[in-house]
């Protein structure tokens, strides 16, 4: 047998090898919403001015609002993982801290919205719900399930990049080894892209 | 995602340890984006969707097509810049452009059954 | 691939020494400082994992086999009434969930795949080893949660395991925990999707271009995009039925605006696609093998390739099928009947190409060719009647009878799993460095055969005569099918217990393998059988294409 390029026995580091696997998560985090994603896409279809309706009396402030923070916490994630590649790491540090901060920001938002929801009577199983229309009650059952599903991927998120702070103040992601923190970034900034599309939904249906 | 053993060096993309002494934070060994690329693509995505709520507000079917039309593009402007992938190979472009294939054949395969009903 | 005959190639006697014919440890042996179970368990070996996927997806077999012949059992007059008709939904669910969940999607690729793909790309173990062994917990804690299931709260499912809406909805049996264990099954698949990607494109060995890659990797690289991009889907829909029952959302629910075809329409999206994960590792398993024992290369090798890629596109395509009768649009139904004829057209070729394959070769007639055989033919039916279901007007004849279930027997079992069986023959001496007896293996195997074509093809008969599926009654008029039927799968479970039985006793005292006793060139035989904890000495150089065969040396295919 030709050996000629015999390779040592010990494991290499491989970045991009991570970088790749990390993608094809996301992937199927990007499938995982988007069945969420045709079903809304079916019910729509079936029941425009149901929906058209409900999404009138969605709180569009802090739709737009969450968006805001949501962005500007990408907008952070981005600059902290440029800091840390810099060598930069108290830059670094700040910029998760912001994008951590940002997103209790956002999911204390989401637990007002949905506060304010439930009171109304706006939940699956409540009796003022099941006098809507269908329509409205399909809108209701989608809204509590995306935008749920969301909230727990930033609560994720969140827990992930408290994580890689803590390695980044320890100097266990540093300039040299940072390929982690780039894979927790480009989860944060998927959940960003889902809300992207969660608020035109949901939130500026009307 | 924990990095993977690797002993092949047939692709150029394996190591990062020799760009980080110029200051570009090279994944690929290609130029990256600035602190203020950033800040713009920032700005650009407020913009959007200062502009989306504005078409929504005009009607139901311009709501649709503010959707349809300008959330892809805050969409693409995260992943090309935010998420890096403006500065990648092709490989990676590849494997988000499957996805994206197979997410609009999903949609209009679905949408065969319900537009007909 | 770089094996010439400098090797000695066809069964050859045991180098170096030891009982195994190893100058050194295998990966059967325990040198770190665990042993027994918990070194098994806790170990990222992908040949360990692969292993361990073996015995637990056979266990889940097992089972699955025997509520099977509960079921026909039970439909024989004289013994009908050992279960209710209660209860003879519950098995018919949990067989087919069994064996779907935890048999056939998990079975080629978690098994030969972890053990064989790397070895065959020269690789020392998969791009995410850890990661791999966290699948295999995935697959347990999933398959536990599912058996939890059938013993708590409303008892086992009784819905099919398509778990339709509504009724999967209504029942009070324990449909919850059972999804919410399919759920957690998906991430094993996932994962094991991710890793083998990210092995295919970055572990390959010096020299290695992706046309001098075997073809059962080929195969699992297309599997594995269907795992990634397929599987999440039925997670989303998994969850949406526990939230259905759990909170009422109302999206499937007609009271409040929902609507079961929306749910027949994203259980399906994945759960077609799911038949190509069960299919291609097998077609990839048997590509393989038939070369090596008609002694030359495969004929067409990148249409092979590449027909793998497109049953994986295609096939993600055809869906609704299922649905025809559903009451779905006109439009669509059409569509997907035209896009379910395309869908044959890259499994035909794989057919043709296997039969070119074996035409001038020189025949070495093993028990593993014999299996393949097996499988050609056997998933010929299966693939034929499929083509015979998407035509629209046969389909509403046949559609939740007999005959759907014949087919998809057919496909899955007489495809996948005597491609597993199969698989299993060739690949046995590799993984464990015991031959078994090859007698017993051609032993089993007219009770196999027999067994299985008087029990599904029986079943095809009868669902063209009118028996529905799933039903614990029938008409008088299908009473011969039906003993027909059930004595067949009274042979077939003969065969298995020797086919088995012949597997487990070689583990324990068969006799030692050689490391190439098939006088196979791909590079899994290069190594020791069992394979060193490194898989190779050293990682080889290629520099030919995978099938060249001393006997036949200048058909170096190099994905000509």
């Amino acid at each position: 047998m030709n050996q000629a390029a015999a390779t040592p026995a010990h494991a290499h580091r491989d970045d991009f090898g991570a970088k790749l696997g990390m993608w094809l998560f996301l992937i199927t985090e990007m499938l995982l919403f988007s069945g969420l994603f045709l079903a809304y896409a079916y019910m729509r279809a079936r029941y425009p001015a149901e929906f058209h309706h409900a999404g009138g009396e969605m709180n569009a402030v802090l739709g737009v609002t969450n968006t805001l923070v949501l962005l500007t916490s990408s907008l952070s994630m981005g600059l902290a993982i440029l800091a840390i590649q810099r060598g930069e790491r108290s830059r670094a540090l700040l910029g998760l801290a912001v994008t951590i901060l940002l997103g209790l920001v956002f999911l204390g938002n989401k637990a007002f919205e949905w506060t304010a929801e439930i009171h109304h009577g706006n939940y699956p199983g409540s009796k003022h719900l099941a006098t809507l229309p269908p329509g409205e009650q399909v809108f209701f059952g989608l809204y509590y399930t995306m935008t749920g599903l969301h909230g727990l991927h930033v609560l994720v998120g969140i827990t992930m990049l408290t994580v890689m702070a803590v390695l980044v103040a320890r100097g266990r992601i540093n300039q040299d080894r940072n390929v982690m923190l780039e894979n927790g970034g480009l989860y944060w900034h998927l959940v960003d892209v889902v809300w992207i599309f969660l608020l035109p939904l949901f939130y500026l249906a009307a | 995602m924990s990095e993977p053993t690797s002993q092949s060096s047939q692709s150029s993309q394996s190591s990062q340890l020799s760009h980080a002494s110029q200051g570009v934070p090279a994944a690929s060994g290609h130029a990256g984006p600035e602190y203020r690329t950033f800040i713009a693509v920032w700005g650009v995505l407020v913009a959007l969707t200062a502009l989306l709520v504005l078409v929504s507000r005009s009607g139901q079917n311009a709501a649709v097509w503010g959707l349809l039309l300008i959330t892809p593009v805050k969409a693409a402007l995260v992943f090309y810049f935010f998420m890096h992938l403006r500065y990648e190979g092709l490989l990676l472009k590849t494997v988000i452009g499957v996805a994206l294939v197979t997410l609009i054949i999903f949609f209009a395969l679905l949408f065969s059954d319900i537009a007909f009903r | 691939m770089t094996l010439t005959a400098r090797e000695p190639l066809g069964p050859s006697g045991p180098s170096g020494s030891g009982p195994l014919g190893l100058s050194g440890p295998s990966y059967l042996d325990d040198i770190g400082p665990r042993h027994g179970l918990l070194a098994w368990i806790t170990s990222t070996d992908h040949k360990r994992v692969g292993v361990l996927y073996l015995y637990s997806t056979l266990t889940f077999f097992a089972v699955g086999v025997l509520l099977g012949l509960l079921m026909r059992l039970v439909q024989l007059s004289p013994f009908h009434h050992l279960v209710t008709a209660q209860t003879y939904n519950a098995l018919f669910t949990v067989h087919g969930v069994l064996m779907i969940f935890l048999f056939v999607i998990p079975g080629l690729p978690p098994v030969f795949g972890n053990f064989m793909l790397p070895l065959m790309i020269g690789a020392r173990d998969v791009a995410f080893p850890r990661l791999n062994l966290a699948s295999w917990y995935f697959f347990m804690g999933g398959a536990l949660i599912v058996l939890v299931a059938l013993f708590t709260g409303g008892g086992p499912p009784d819905t099919g395991w398509t778990f339709y809406v509504p009724f999967s909805l209504k029942t009070g049996t324990n449909v919850t925990l059972a999804v919410f264990g399919a759920f957690i099954l998906g991430f094993s698949s996932m994962l094991t999707g991710i890793n083998f990607i990210t092995t295919i494109h970055r572990l390959r060995a010096p020299g290695m271009g992706w046309f001098r890659m075997p073809l059962f990797p080929w195969a699992l690289y297309a599997t594995s995009w269907i795992q990634v991009l397929a599987t999440p889907i039925l997670a989303i829909t998994l969850v949406l039925v526990m939230l259905e029952r759990l909170v009422g959302i109302g999206i499937f629910d007609p009271a409040k605006g929902g609507d079961p075809i929306l749910y027949q329409h994203l259980f399906w999206t994945y759960s077609h696609p799911a038949v190509y994960i069960m299919i291609l590792p097998a077609m990839g398993a048997i590509t393989e093998i038939l070369p090596t024992f008609a002694r030359r290369t495969v004929f067409g090798y990148k249409a092979i390739a590449f027909s793998s890629i497109a049953i994986a596109g295609v096939g993600s395509l055809v869906w609704a099928h299922h649905m025809f009768t559903s009451g779905m649009s006109q439009f669509a139904i059409m569509l997907f009947s035209l896009l379910t004829m395309v869908v044959a057209v890259p499994s035909a070729i794989k057919v043709f190409n296997w039969t070119a394959t074996l035409y001038k070769g020189s025949i070495d007639f093993q028990p593993p060719l014999l299996y393949a055989l097996t499988f050609i033919f056997l998933f010929s039916i299966g693939g034929l009647t499929g083509v015979m279901q998407g035509a629209l007007a046969v389909n509403v004849h046949v559609h939740d009878t007999y005959f759907i279930v014949g087919h998809f027997h057919y496909v899955m079992f007489g495809g996948t799993g005597f491609a597993f069986f199969s698989a299993l023959l060739y690949w046995f001496p590799k993984m464990f460095g015991r031959m078994y007896s090859r007698r017993t293996a051609y032993v089993a195997w007219p009770f196999l055969f027999v067994g299985f074509n008087m029990l599904y093809f029986t079943m095809l008969v009868l669902g063209l005569q009118g028996m529905p599926r799933r039903y614990y009654n029938h008409l008088a008029v299908f009473n011969t099918g039906h003993v027909v039927a059930t004595v067949g799968s009274w042979f077939l479970a003969v065969g298995l217990l020797i086919f088995f039985a012949n597997l487990v006793r070689a583990r324990f005292r068969g006799a030692p393998a050689p490391a190439n006793p098939w006088g196979g060139v791909t590079l899994e035989w290069a190594t020791s059988s069992p394979p060193i904890t490194e898989n190779f000495e050293t990682i080889p150089l290629v520099t030919q294409g995978p099938y060249v065969f001393p006997e036949f040396p200048d058909s170096d295919e190099e994905g000509a």
